[in-house]
C-alpha cells in the first residue's frame, strides 16, 4: 500500500503542479488540500487524467472546525471528498475550506460525479454549506421545516425544539426542549500533535 | 374523460414494500414513472452528532443500530478506523473471528434481503424459508455476544471475548417435551464452531432450495429481468458499491482489493453480473452467500487449530483482564483511566472501509487528540444506492419501483443515520 501511495503522490505532484495546496501522507492515506478556487478544476483533473482516474466519488461531507483542538485559527467550514479509483485501486481525500465563515459557499461537483448530489444536500442540511451550481439543494435528513444546521458545533446536542402530541389541539406541536444537557464523560485532550510519522500539521 | 394524465403519487412512509420509512413522491404518466423523489430522514437519529459527544469505546453499540440487519460489519468498520488512528495491531485470532462473523452477518443480511425481496415481488414463501436459516445464525450471534441483533461484540483492539466452548441448548418447558428438546439440541452438543460447521454443511442444500423457488420461476424472471438496468459507467458515476456495482459487471470487492481482517488468507470468488439488471444483482447476492459459506468453513478450520488471545494486550487502549485488575496496581490504573476518561486518540484523520453486505461501508474519523471523535462521518452504501432511485425507476411501471427498492437492499438505519 505504501509503495502505491508513493506512486500516487508522485503522479499528483507532476499532474497538479502548482495547484497542490498541501499533500499529506498520514496513517497510510493521502490527503490533499486545495484552495476553494482550485477545488472544481482539481477534481476534474483527478477524475479525467488517465494516470489518476478517480472514477468514483465515494463520499463527500462537511466538517465544522470551529471547536477543533484548543482554539482553531483557520477557516471554519470545510468539505472533504473521498475519491476512489477502481482502475488503480487507490484512494485520495480532498479537503477544501470555504473562504467565508458566515456564508460558506463552494462550487458543486455534481457535474463531475452524480453521487455528489445527495452528499452535497446532506452537507448543506447538516452544516449549511451552500453548493453553487447544485440543481436541487434541499434539506435531506432533517425534518420538514427544520431550523438550523445540527452538525455545527454551536448546535446543542439535544437540539432546540421537541415534538409532542397535544390532545387539546388534536395535533403534533413543537415546543422548546425539556431535556437538560448532561455530559457523561468530559472531553479531555491529551494526545495533540503525535510525535511520530505523519508530519501532519494544522495551521 | 379529462386529458390530464399526469399525477403525483405518495408512496410511503408507511408502506410494506418501502423497507422501513421511505417516502417516495412519484410523478407518473399513467402507470409510468416520470420522476421519483425519495424523501429520507424519517429515521434520522443524529448518530454522527451523538458520537461526537461520547468517548471512542462508547460508540460501538451505535454502529449496530445503523444497518440493523448487518450489525457486526458496521462495528468492524468503526473498530478498524479507531485502530488505525491508535496504531494498534489486533491478534490474529481476532482477525479470523471478525472475518467469520462478518460472513455470518453477510449471510444473515442476504437471507433477509432475499426474503423481503421475494415478499415484495410476490414470492411469499421465501421469507418462511430464509427465516428458518436466519434463526440458526441469530443463535450464533447470541452465543458469541449475548444479543441476537445488537451484538456490540467487536472492540477497539479485538473482540470482547473468545468464542464459547459450549453452544447454549434448549430446555424442556410446558410447550416442548424432552423428546422434542433432545431433537432440537442434536446439533448443539459441541462448541459454537461445531454448531456453525453443521450449519455450513446444511446451508448449500437450503440454498439450492431457494434457487428452485426463484431462479427459473417465470413470474420472478418477468418481474426482475431488464428492470433497473445500470451500465458499469453509470454505476461508477452514481457511487455504487458492493453487489450493486458487481451486478453491473464491475469486478470490485474490498475483501480482495484492499484486504482487511483475515480476507487475504482465505479463498473465495467474486461473482459478477452481466446485464446490470435486478435479476443479475439477485444472482450475484445469491452466489455471495455460498462464497461466505466457504469463507466461514475456512475460518472455522483455522480457529480450531489456533487458540490464542482475541484482544490486543496494549492496555493503554484495551481493558486489562479482571483478575489482573484485582492484583496489579498498573492494571487497576489502566482500568480506571479507560472506564472514566477513555483513551485519547492521536490527532489525525482516517478513512476505514469494509465490504459490507450492501456495499462499501466507510468510517471517516477526525480526531483532535481528545478522548472523543471530533467528527465521524458514516459512509453508508445504501445512501448512494437510494440516490440513484430516480434514475433507475424512470420509465418503469409503478410495480417495478418495488422491485428496484428490493434490489437495492435498502435499510433505513444506515441511510438516515
Amino acid at each position: 500500500m505504501s509503495a502505491q501511495s508513493e506512486t500516487l503522490r508522485q503522479r499528483l505532484e507532476t499532474r497538479l503542479a502548482g495547484r497542490v495546496g498541501r499533500l499529506v501522507l498520514a496513517f497510510g492515506e493521502l490527503g490533499l488540500e486545495v484552495a476553494a478556487a482550485d477545488y472544481e478544476p482539481t477534481l476534474r483533473v483527478l477524475r479525467d487524467a488517465p494516470e489518476l482516474a478517480f472514477d468514483q466519488l465515494i463520499d463527500l461531507c462537511g466538517v465544522d472546525y470551529s471547536a477543533y483542538g484548543d482554539g482553531w485559527q483557520g477557516r471554519r467550514f470545510a468539505v472533504v471528498a473521498h475519491l476512489l479509483s477502481l482502475t488503480h485501486n487507490w484512494r485520495l481525500r480532498v479537503r477544501v475550506f470555504a473562504p467565508d465563515d458566515d456564508f460558506p459557499r463552494l462550487p458543486s461537483v455534481t457535474p463531475l460525479w452524480a453521487s455528489a448530489n445527495w452528499c452535497e444536500r446532506e452537507a448543506f442540511d447538516l452544516f449549511g454549506i451552500v453548493f453553487e451550481g447544485h440543481e436541487d439543494l434541499r434539506r435531506i435528513l432533517t425534518d420538514y421545516g427544520f431550523v438550523g444546521h445540527p452538525l455545527r458545533k454551536d448546535f446543542p446536542l439535544a437540539g432546540h425544539v421537541e415534538m409532542r402530541y397535544d390532545p387539546e389541539e388534536g395535533r403534533v406541536v413543537y415546543q422548546p426542549v425539556s431535556i437538560t444537557p448532561r455530559e457523561t464523560a468530559p472531553r479531555v485532550r491529551r494526545n495533540a500533535r503525535q510525535e511520530t510519522g505523519s508530519g501532519e500539521t494544522h495551521d | 374523460m379529462t386529458d390530464i394524465r399526469n399525477h403525483t403519487l405518495n408512496f410511503g412512509p408507511q408502506h410494506p414494500a418501502a423497507h422501513g420509512v421511505l417516502r417516495l413522491i412519484l410523478e407518473m404518466d399513467g402507470e409510468v414513472i416520470e420522476r421519483a423523489d425519495p424523501h429520507i430522514g424519517l429515521l434520522h437519529r443524529g448518530t454522527e452528532k451523538l458520537i461526537e459527544s461520547r468517548v471512542w469505546a462508547q460508540s460501538v453499540p451505535y454502529m449496530d443500530r445503523l444497518d440493523y440487519v448487518s450489525m457486526l460489519c458496521n462495528e468492524h468498520a468503526y473498530c478498524l478506523a479507531a485502530e488505525k488512528l491508535l496504531g494498534i495491531e489486533i491478534p490474529e485470532r481476532a482477525r479470523y473471528i471478525r472475518a467469520m462473523m462478518d460472513e455470518v452477518t453477510r449471510i444473515l443480511n442476504h437471507l433477509l434481503w432475499i426474503g423481503c425481496h421475494g415478499l415484495d415481488v410476490g414470492a411469499m414463501t421465501m421469507t418462511l424459508y430464509t427465516f428458518r436459516e436466519r434463526e440458526d445464525l441469530m443463535d450464533v450471534y447470541e452465543a458469541v455476544s449475548g444479543a441476537r441483533m445488537h451484538a456490540a461484540y467487536y472492540r477497539i483492539g479485538g473482540v470482547s471475548r473468545d468464542l464459547p466452548d459450549r453452544m447454549p441448548q434448549y430446555e424442556t418447558s410446558p410447550w416442548k417435551n424432552a423428546a422434542q428438546v433432545r431433537k432440537m439440541n442434536e446439533n448443539r452438543q459441541g462448541s459454537l464452531l461445531d454448531f456453525l460447521e453443521d450449519f455450513t454443511e446444511r446451508f448449500p442444500k437450503h440454498h439450492a432450495e431457494y434457487h428452485t423457488l426463484l431462479t427459473d420461476n417465470r413470474v420472478w424472471k418477468q418481474r426482475l429481468v431488464n428492470i433497473g438496468v445500470v451500465s458499469p459507467e453509470r454505476a461508477k458515476q452514481l457511487g455504487f458499491t458492493g453487489a450493486m456495482l458487481r451486478g453491473s459487471g464491475v469486478e470490485w470487492d474490498l475483501r480482495k482489493k484492499q484486504p482487511y481482517a483475515a480476507y487475504d488468507k482465505v479463498d473465495f470468488d467474486i461473482p459478477v453480473g452481466v446485464n446490470g439488471d435486478c435479476y443479475d444483482r439477485y444472482l450475484v447476492r445469491m452466489e455471495e452467500m455460498l462464497q461466505s459459506n466457504r469463507v466461514i468453513r475456512q475460518c472455522i478450520a483455522w480457529l480450531r487449530a489456533n487458540p490464542g488471545p482475541v484482544m490486543s494486550d496494549d492496555h493503554k487502549v484495551t481493558p486489562p483482564p479482571k483478575a489482573e485488575m484485582k492484583s496489579n496496581m498498573e492494571a487497576l490504573i489502566h482500568h480506571f483511566k479507560l472506564f472514566s476518561e477513555g483513551v485519547c486518540v492521536p490527532e489525525g484523520e482516517v478513512y476505514a472501509a469494509i465490504e459490507h453486505p450492501k456495499g462499501e461501508f466507510g468510517i471517516y474519523a477526525i480526531s483532535d487528540g481528545a478522548n472523543k471523535p471530533y467528527r465521524l462521518k458514516i459512509r453508508a452504501p445504501g445512501f448512494a444506492h437510494l440516490a440513484a432511485m430516480d434514475e433507475m425507476a424512470r420509465g418503469h411501471m409503478l410495480a417495478d419501483v418495488v422491485t428496484i427498492i428490493g434490489s437495492q437492499d435498502i435499510v433505513f438505519g444506515e441511510i438516515d443515520r
